[in-house]
């Protein structure tokens, strides 16, 4: 508790809102949800979700199909503003600032909170042309200084070697893992700070998806990484911090081992020994 | 051999010979003009074809083939920034409402109307107020031919983008329409090239909406829009009626059939394979 309020000090639109929720982290909060509802139309997909997500950890949601934790994702880089018809009510706080926050751009925000897809989404451009898309909306670079930051990023996202000779091939050519690892490759180019994934392996083959996990772990020290998965195991592989939704409610959250070993609530036990979904 | 089978094969095989006769039915007749086109057109076909202008005897086409090919140019030009401005809209911010659906109804019975109609509209619009036929005239019909051509396969294009897409790009902080000005247009770049290549090819043989607005005319009419503009089909309407007692003028029009589909047949050829090669 003492963390959080010292990050609240420290940021620089202090709301006097109090977080209410779980708290297991033990790193300061990046993300910090408050009473978050939101609302497709009359359906209420997301309840009352409290929670915090710690800097530099992995945080992974699972949960069954329709549960709300791709909903939840989206809300933090405000996907849901791009249609009509849908509510968020509550807040959600990056370094505790309100993202809702009437001063807030959204494209600034998302270029802070960068977002990588279930389905590879590599734009139909070369791989360099790729990367260098989102650079150029902030950046003003050099020929020679875009160059370097294009290999830094495929070097991070691990494609480099693969795809060092063929940059000015159209991206949608790569295979399947390589495409999502251009399109990690292509959130990092842009330095953001948080990284949302979104069932980022649940297209991909075993042996990608091996890429893509050392890959998360590899960038959790310069980021704040929030992942959606089906996949227990790869929660389990993956993650500092694991949530349990179900049906739009956060049932439990709290450190990935406790939450496998010893569950407090006997919903997430019954998940994740596979007794639903 | 089962004899639910067999009859299923008997069937297969009847439907399968009635689709190849009705395919073969079909493209005879394309055949059949290409070969009259080729026997007739090939023999009148000489230099002075592209050279001399329309005369009442002798002569060649030149000051036609300019003409129609200034007015093509043009009207493709103006309708292809005027048709992807307006599929664009529909495409990607129109969605559903009501104003969209408005004006995809209206592009759509536009698609479809008589082009001898549209000739009439605008003679009553800029011909008449003008007070003589002009080459800007002709465009004005073209274009309003070739737009809603163009509205039609930029809007259907852009929807063929998915829209995981846009919401990859909105995710890096994207402005809307630079997502639309780099993403979607680059993913459908091919398509809508195709659609401006045949939306080109069907103006460029109109005759109907020139009747009214550019007319024709014999002079070498240099970039003067503002008179008669001399064209194509309307030499080949002129020859094989009006002076249909020429024998020279009628093989002339016979050359100047042949250009014309050669022409329109180069266009379609280009279309095909700018759309072939965006699917690799």
């Amino acid at each position: 508790m003492n963390m959080r309020s010292e990050n609240f000090t420290m940021a620089p639109r202090q709301t006097s809102r109090n977080a209410s929720g779980n708290t297991h982290a033990s790193a300061p909060a990046k993300l910090s949800v408050q009473d978050l509802n939101f609302y497709y139309g009359s359906f209420q997909a997301i309840k009352n979700v409290s929670m915090e997500i710690p800097a530099h950890q992995v945080t992974a949601y699972i949960g069954p199909s329709g549960c709300g934790k791709s909903t939840l994702l989206r809300c933090f880089n405000r996907m849901h503003d791009l249609y009509p018809g849908l509510k968020t009510e509550g807040g959600i706080l990056l370094d505790g600032q309100d993202i809702h926050a009437s001063g807030v751009d959204i494209n600034l925000l998302r270029a802070r909170i960068g977002m990588v897809f279930q389905k590879p989404t590599p734009f139909p451009m070369s791989v360099y042309d790729n990367i260098a898309f989102g650079v150029k909306l902030y950046e003003r670079l050099s020929r020679r200084d875009m160059d370097e930051r294009v290999e830094w990023a495929l070097k991070k996202a691990a494609l480099w070697n693969e795809v060092k000779d063929k940059l000015k091939t159209n991206g949608q050519a790569l295979s399947g893992g390589q495409q999502q690892r251009l399109c990690i490759a292509r959130t990092i180019a842009v330095k953001p700070e948080v990284i949302l994934l979104d069932e980022p392996t649940s297209a991909l083959d075993p042996i990608s998806t091996g890429y893509i996990e050392d890959l998360i772990h590899e960038l959790k020290t310069e980021y704040t990484i929030v992942i959606v998965t089906h996949n227990m195991q790869q929660a389990a592989r993956v993650s500092d911090i694991t949530a349990f939704m179900y049906l739009g409610e956060l049932i439990e959250c709290g450190h990935t081992d406790q939450i496998f070993t010893d569950p407090e609530k006997k919903q997430t036990e019954d998940y994740i020994t596979g007794r639903y979904g | 051999m089962n004899p639910v089978y067999r009859r299923r094969r008997m069937t297969n095989r009847i439907i399968m010979m009635a689709s190849l006769l009705a395919s073969a039915f079909g493209v005879i007749w394309l055949f059949l003009i290409l070969l009259t086109l080729v026997t007739k057109g090939v023999p009148a076909l000489s230099l002075d074809v592209f050279t001399e202008r329309t005369r009442m005897s002798g002569g060649g086409l030149g000051n036609a083939i300019l003409g129609s090919l200034i007015m093509t140019a043009l009207a493709t030009v103006g309708g292809t920034i005027i048709g992807i401005a307006a599929g664009t809209w529909l495409a990607e911010y129109g969605g559903r409402s009501r104003l969209a659906n408005l004006i995809r109804f209206i592009n759509d019975v536009l698609l479809s109307a008589p082009s001898i109609i549209i000739g009439l509209y605008i003679y009553a619009v800029v011909v008449l107020p003008m007070g003589h036929f002009s080459g800007w005239a002709g465009v004005a019909a073209l274009m309003v031919i070739i737009i809603p051509v163009v509205i039609r396969s930029t809007e259907d294009m852009l929807l063929l983008v998915p829209n995981s897409l846009r919401e990859a790009a909105a995710a890096l902080g994207a402005h809307r329409w630079l997502i639309v000005l780099r993403v979607c247009y680059s993913g459908a770049r091919a398509g809508i090239t195709t659609g401006v290549l045949l939306g080109c090819a069907r103006i460029s043989g109109e005759t109907a909406p020139l009747l009214f607005t550019a007319l024709n005319t014999n002079q070498w009419n240099f970039f003067n829009m503002g008179s008669e503009m001399p064209n194509l089909p309307m030499v080949l309407y002129q020859n094989m009626t009006i002076n249909s007692f020429i024998p020279a003028q009628v093989a002339l029009a016979w050359a100047g059939a042949l250009i014309l589909t050669a022409a329109v047949l180069i266009l379609n050829i280009l279309a095909r394979v700018s759309a072939a090669r965006s699917q690799k």
